[in-house]
């Protein structure tokens, strides 16, 4: 009686101690890899192996003034601006009538506008190169821009509907009673409320299209060669520290926008608290 | 209060029918029209159609009369060029191999024939057409839909006594949807046992940390997958840091082959899928409390006996949630296998790609297509079920 339990709680400790340190092991892994390209992105050498010969920021250089990765670097922001212009508002409207539509339609709706998240994406995009080269959009930014915002459309519906649960609709009803004509009351009230949550949904549209690359092999032209597709080209071809340089600036962008939806989140989370 | 309503209602459908417009307009109506490619058989019925109106007459077994041949001859001369007769061919060569240049040297023979069409003008520029076998195909394939392409990605065909499977030497679609399969099966087990132990201390830290381990989680997954892949490129390459650690360690004595082969692919699939499954096993498991594990170990049950019985099936849900959407996004990849797998590494996705840019066979295409994309519904149906009805069981 006396020994079984500590040997229970012995074994317990070290499996628990165990699960800790793979746990540990495993979450290194799962950032490592983008933390070792980094250094490498800096190397003065020509080749991406350890230990670096000196430090150099040259494949930056590279990267910055390179006229292909220069252009990819442009066509990227110029289709994911207006894929997220297009996105956001089209899903803040969409967001916004599902939660007031009353109809037994709704649930359906609501799925038919997130199947881009669950088509795989392959598929998506050899349709699209099939249609769209019928109405004569393969090859063109606006190709490009409706083909992103089909993808990016889904996450802020997501994101928007997500805001709008949480939304005390009280708030609405009081400025009402108040004597607000429904425009001021959603002006100043239900705007300002969402106005987190349809942010976050424009960075998720913005990122769903800055690093898209499957539709993008399909329905762009070398004309509209992107950042991705780029990458994507030069990782067949030699893998060299410029391909390390162009991954560490895709990288610096998604860290950025992660940290922005985060901030986002907290603003949000504070506004609609405050109630 | 009822044209309340009905304002409301309307107010709320024209907010949506942009996005609903949008959507269908250039997601769905392009999926669904490639995806009909696979059973399309109007370019060829639409190249010949007076040889498909008599063709049914025949009964298969003889050498067809004249009239059947006059219709193939005026067919192939009605042809508005060499493209179209190209593309006739290399459809008819998907039914039978040796059709391509069979419609090509008929088309350049008639043109160059001078006098009657007919039986004997026609096997005078090709013997073949002397075969009953060449006239079947025509004659198998006289409708505006055909199954040929659906069969053909399930190494099927149709035979003269129905369907049948290819000869071995030919066949390859089972043998890529098993691979498929076997590959996302894999890289779903790897995800979930390194996902379960990283979500349950992730969920049994205090806050702090569990934050902080949230945000190294986050951090891949937001990064883009093309770029992780990069970077298991140069991490796994023959002269790359892993390898140079193993040598170093004295593990190895020459570089490992890790990358361009199924290892590589297992590697950087697991490492892209992986927070899918973490994020939402954590999310199951923080909101699993204490309180049943410690109840069943304070009445003497051992720590293997609780978990098994107490804990796993409290965090079930999370399990087949996160492992479905590893495996369902697995099915569809095409970008890692790509860029780390060799040629026997390939997916579905991959055959897709090939024959929509390389062979430019619509009908394989979308007939993959249509297969994946029946796997994928069909999964999300089954998890959405099986979630309603755990929803039902909590109640």
């Amino acid at each position: 009686m006396a020994g079984a339990p500590n040997q229970a709680s012995l074994v317990e400790r070290l499996v628990f101690r165990g699960t800790r340190i793979a746990a540990l092991v495993i979450l290194v892994v799962l950032v490592a890899p983008m933390i070792v390209i980094v250094p490498l992105s800096l190397t003065s050498g020509t080749l991406l192996i350890y230990p670096l010969p000196g430090l150099s920021g040259r494949w930056y250089e590279e990267f910055f003034t390179e006229r292909l990765w220069v252009q990819a670097t442009w066509n990227s922001v110029l289709i994911a601006v207006p894929t997220t212009v297009l996105a956001t508002t089209l899903g803040t409207f969409a967001a916004l009538g599902l939660n007031r539509l009353r109809s037994r339609l709704v649930p359906a709706v609501a799925v038919f506008l997130i199947t881009p998240l669950i088509v795989p994406v392959i598929i998506y995009a050899v349709s699209a190169f099939y249609f769209y080269s019928r109405l004569g959009i393969v090859g063109t930014y606006p190709g490009l821009i409706f083909g992103h915002t089909a993808l990016a459309i889904p996450f802020v519906v997501v994101t928007v509907n997500a805001t709008l649960k949480n939304f005390d609709a009280n708030l609405l009803r009081a400025a009402l009673v108040l004597g607000a004509t429904p425009r001021q009351a959603f002006a100043r009230v239900t705007l300002p409320l969402i106005l987190p949550g349809v942010l976050s949904g424009g960075l998720f549209a913005f990122i769903t299209s800055f690093d898209e690359l499957i539709l993008t092999l399909f329905v762009a032209s070398p004309e509209q060669r992107t950042l991705p597709r780029q990458l994507w080209s030069g990782v067949q071809e030699t893998i060299n520290p410029t391909i390390a340089a162009a991954a560490v600036v895709l990288m610096l962008v998604s860290v950025l926008v992660m940290l922005l939806a985060e901030w986002l989140r907290r603003q949000g989370r504070r506004i609609q608290g405050k109630q | 209060m009822e044209r309340a309503d009905r304002r409301r209602e309307l107010v709320g459908w024209l907010l949506v029918a942009p996005s609903l417009l949008f959507m269908a307009f250039f997601f769905a109506v392009p999926i669904g029209a490639f995806l009909l490619r696979s059973v399309d058989n109007t370019d060829l019925v639409g190249a010949m159609p007076r040889t498909m109106a008599e063709i049914g007459g025949w009964n298969g077994q003889d050498l067809p009369d004249e009239s059947l041949f006059m219709a193939l001859g005026e067919d192939f001369t009605a042809l508005p060029d060499i493209t179209a007769a190209a593309s006739l061919g290399r459809r008819l060569n998907h039914n039978l191999t040796g059709y391509r240049s069979l419609v090509m040297r008929t088309f350049t023979g008639l043109r160059r024939h001078e006098g009657p069409l007919g039986r004997e003008a026609l096997i005078a520029i090709d013997k073949r057409w002397s075969d009953p076998a060449h006239w079947r195909v025509i004659q198998q394939e006289r409708s505006w839909l055909t199954p040929l392409y659906l069969l053909a990605s399930l190494d099927l065909e149709r035979g003269p006594e129905g369907i049948r499977t290819i000869p071995p030497e030919r066949r390859l679609f089972v043998d890529l949807l098993v691979r498929t399969a076997w590959i996302s099966i894999a890289v779903t087990l790897l995800c979930l046992v390194l996902g379960f132990p990283l979500a349950y201390v992730m969920a049994s830290s205090g806050p702090r940390l569990s934050s902080w381990m949230l945000v190294l989680v986050l951090l891949p997954f937001w990064t883009s997958l093309l770029v992780r892949t990069t970077a298991w490129i140069v991490l796994l390459q023959r002269n790359g840091l892993v390898n140079q650690v193993l040598e170093r360690l004295g593990l190895i004595d020459a570089p490992l082959t890790l990358i361009y082969n199924r290892l590589g692919v297992y590697i950087a699939m697991t490492h892209v899928l992986l927070p899918f499954l973490v994020l939402p096993l954590y999310s199951v498991m923080k909101g699993v409390g204490g309180d049943l594990t410690r109840a069943a170990a304070g009445l003497g049950a051992p720590p293997s006996t609780v978990f098994r019985r107490v804990y796993l099936p409290q965090v079930m849900p999370g399990i087949i949630a996160g492992c479905s959407l590893v495996f369902v996004l697995a099915l569809g990849y095409y970008i890692t296998p790509a860029l780390v797998g060799g040629p026997r590494d390939q997916m579905i996705a991959h055959f897709i790609a090939y024959f929509t840019s390389t062979s430019v066979n619509w009908g394989m295409a979308a007939s993959l297509a249509g297969i994946l994309l029946l796997m994928v519904v069909v999964l999300y149906a089954a998890l959405a079920r099986l979630v309603g009805l755990d929803r039902l069981k909590a109640r």
